[in-house]
């Protein structure tokens, strides 16, 4: 009987949802298709094209010249053994692409860009909604409590990263100095200095830095969920927690996807803050791709083997992307259309 | 009005256009100003403090001296410095006098036509500077200048030595475990190493090759790429023992070399530990970290990397490598004048009185004021050879592979043989 009444509410929740709008959810209103079918009776006007590619032209000049030119040269210099200088005549096929895959520390690479993709997603998804709802709630000091919660995310990088290296020093560093006051002896090489531990303390510093943002972006869609719903709920008895699990959770599923997908792509491409906290060190332990393709590229001058890795990277984080939007946030798409087809009326 | 607007689209589509244009392409007229007179770029890395305005004195008397000749100055931070030179060999726009710190990296740039042939131009001057050109050579000819040369070896800190009871520096590897073992027993941590950078940890490995392998042995492996003497495996194992008596400071294998107080530099710098390995370069980093601008102050001290028993190296060799000015192959010839000017008795004994570097040009090596560096001096002008920093020697990509497998060693991840077969692995693409 309850489930019922839930299941409905959930219903029309949704639909109120759309209507409303769903911030940073990618649901999409129907508004702006709202006038294309008139113009589209129209037979076509040559001027307004002519016109919509100078406007568009000056964009376009600037994505080719700075994305796919740099993208086309980068898949070229995979092709050569090339120092960084001179004229590129050393072709060596798909020697490099080989040598990359076969590079264990490459490999080793790839899996803590994994590890790192799943760790974010596990530890920052329960921790950032758990914050997010308690945050949602009225309380004494929300919004000061949020802002508190933003900061770190608005902390430059490289800030954050020198200031949790410093604090990681072994014998010197603040944590080591109150560790040792409470008397715990921390590992004698330092969090980052120990192999078995440098990886953990990155993903500590990582959740620090980036669950900020988890917070105010399911903040934002938790605006979208109605209060109508949470006391209709309230009133079938649903306690407090049944209503977060039942309800709103479900409600912001969009935004939920979304983040999932920005934290992955940003765990793909991680490289600031380990490049700082540990170069990729102990013993690689740390390395991501993009330490990898650095370390090749500017340390060894083996450009070529650094474009190649660039474009396995590439291929990787559009696969990942690809896949991802087919599966998962094609649920959050499927809508438009029909929707679009009611516009049409 | 609206012909206007779409005009002015244009307008800005095609500035773009050429704007991207003017980006990529390159002048021809860039060593003239528009008085005609000649102008030579000189990029330096001595941008701070008196270096800075030596150099800026030098290339304003060097203008008076030569009518018609504009010096255009550039003083950039070092690591800025590396990185512009990087995009200015990838581009071949180059300033027309810059730093090569030689070896492979010269020999890469030699082979793409970067650098000026200075055997003949300045001959005179490549005679006075004698064998210390010699890092600077590739096939017999002489391509750079070498100003400012130093070897490596270890700054220590006179007081924490006599405070753990160490008499006299350390002359062999064993008197050096002692000086280890002394300081532990006093609570004191022995050695700091920036491994976090990998070439700080290289320097040990190279210094045993260097102690373990006779001289030829090393000269003919910079040319072949070959090591299988047995004698670098020996290196390793040499390594292998220092490392397992645990003589680095804590967190050593995530330590930078020269940045911020807890770096290996800062922490020899305050008192941390007693000693480190480190070039000619170490007391002005460690006065740049310290509040004083004191460094260790009357406390540093220097002694060469010890002996090691059994070693077919000769223990006087020394691990070194330097600074040197070279010349774009398009430059305008008053440019090798000007480098010849910055080697000349003069400008070398300004260069040393100001403690900017370890003078090249032999007149000028007495206006060495400061004492540690004194000693370098007597050493490496005693050195039967100076051995070029591997990495530098074979060039980045054997280096950097060299590199990194040594820094696995200090991690205990690799071996001996492992630092071998990596490097030659890496060599043998480059053959």
């Amino acid at each position: 009987m309850a489930d019922k009444t839930q299941a409905s509410a959930v219903d029309a929740g949704l639909s109120a949802t759309h209507g409303s709008q769903t911030p940073a959810a990618g649901g999409r209103t129907p508004s702006a298709a709202g006038s294309e079918p008139a113009r589209r009776k129209a037979k076509p006007n040559y001027r307004q094209a002519i016109e919509a590619g100078i406007f568009i032209a000056p964009a376009l000049a600037l994505f080719a010249f700075f994305v796919v030119w740099p993208m086309i040269k980068a898949v070229q210099f995979s092709l050569y053994r090339w120092k960084g200088f001179g004229p590129l005549v050393d072709f060596v096929g798909l020697d490099n692409y080989i040598r990359v895959l076969q590079n264990d520390v490459f490999i080793g690479s790839l899996t803590h860009n994994l590890i790192i993709i799943v760790a974010s997603i596990a530890i920052q998804l329960p921790l950032g909604l758990l914050i997010a709802l308690l945050l949602n709630r009225k309380m004494w000091g929300r919004a000061a409590l949020r802002t508190i919660v933003f900061v770190p995310y608005v902390l430059a990088e490289v800030i954050v990263g020198v200031i949790w290296f410093q604090m990681l020093q072994p014998n010197y560093g603040a944590i080591a100095v109150v560790l040792d006051a409470v008397g715990i002896q921390g590992p004698p090489q330092g969090f980052l200095g120990t192999v078995e531990l440098a990886l953990p303390t990155l993903m500590v510093v990582l959740t620090w830095k980036f669950l900020g943002f988890a917070i105010i972006l399911f903040l934002a869609g938790l605006q979208g969920v109605p209060e109508e719903l949470h006391e209709a709920a309230q009133i079938d008895g649903a306690s407090w927690w049944q209503t977060q699990v039942k309800i709103t959770i479900p409600l912001i599923g969009p935004t939920l996807r979304t983040w999932a997908f920005l934290s992955m792509v940003g765990s793909l491409q991680l490289f600031d803050m380990v490049w700082i906290l540990t170069k990729g060190g102990p013993a690689n332990a740390t390395t991501t791709m993009v330490t990898f393709l650095i370390n090749e590229g500017t340390k060894r001058s083996n450009y070529g083997i650094a474009s190649a890795a660039s474009v396995v990277l590439f291929i990787i984080a559009l696969v990942f992307a690809l896949v991802y939007q087919r599966f998962v946030l094609r649920r959050d798409n499927p809508d438009i259309e029909p929707q679009r087809k009611k516009v049409t009326r | 009005m609206r012909n206007t607007k779409t005009m002015r689209f244009l307008a800005a589509a095609a500035a773009i256009s050429m704007l991207a244009t003017a980006c990529s392409g390159g002048s021809d007229e860039e060593n003239t100003n528009a008085d005609g007179d000649t102008v030579i770029t000189w990029w330096h890395n001595s941008n701070t403090g008196s270096g800075k305005d030596y150099y800026d004195q030098i290339a304003a008397d060097f203008e008076a001296a030569n009518e018609g000749v504009e010096v255009k100055v550039e003083a950039l931070q070092h690591e800025d410095m590396t990185t512009k030179l990087e995009a200015a060999f990838q581009s071949g726009e180059m300033p027309d006098i810059y730093m090569e710190r030689g070896g492979g990296e010269l020999a890469d740039h030699v082979e793409a036509g970067l650098t000026r042939d200075l055997t003949e131009d300045a001959a005179g001057t490549i005679a006075k500077l004698g064998g210390n050109v010699g890092g600077w050579t590739v096939d017999d000819r002489v391509y750079s200048l070498p100003f400012s040369i130093g070897v490596v070896g270890f700054w220590y800190n006179k007081a924490l030595f006599e405070q753990a009871g160490i008499e006299s520096a350390p002359t062999t590897m064993a008197e050096l475990n002692d000086a280890v073992q002394k300081l532990k027993d006093a609570g004191i941590e022995p050695i700091s190493v920036g491994a976090g950078d990998k070439w700080p940890a290289a320097h040990y490995w190279y210094y045993f090759a260097l102690r373990q392998c006779s001289q030829d042995v090393l000269q003919s492996a910079v040319v072949s790429l070959d090591f299988q003497d047995e004698c670098f495996v020996k290196a390793g194992e040499s390594l292998e023992d220092l490392v397992a008596t645990e003589p680095f400071n804590a967190g050593f294998l995530q330590t930078p070399a020269q940045s911020g107080p807890t770096s290996a530099s800062g922490l020899l710098a305050t008192d941390k530990v007693a000693m480190e390995l480190a070039g000619h370069w170490e007391p002005g980093v460690m006065q740049g970290l310290t509040e004083d601008e004191q460094g260790l102050g009357e406390d540093t001290g220097w002694f060469p990397f010890p002996a090691v028993e059994g070693g077919a190296g000769d223990p006087a060799a020394q691990l070194g490598g330097g600074d040197a000015w070279a010349v774009a192959q398009d430059a305008p010839d008053v440019a090798v004048d000007f480098v010849e000017y910055l080697l000349s008795d003069e400008v070398q004994k300004g260069f040393a009185e100001l403690d900017m570097g370890l003078p090249t040009n032999p007149t000028a090596s007495q206006y060495v004021a400061d004492p540690a560096l004194a000693d370098l001096l007597a050493v490496r002008d005693a050195s039967p050879f100076i051995q070029l920093y591997f990495d530098t020697s074979f060039g980045t990509s054997v280096g950097g592979a060299m590199n990194d497998e040594i820094a696995l060693v200090f991690a205990g991840q690799s071996s001996a043989q492992g630092i071998v077969d990596a490097t030659q692995a890496a060599a043998d693409l480059e053959k």
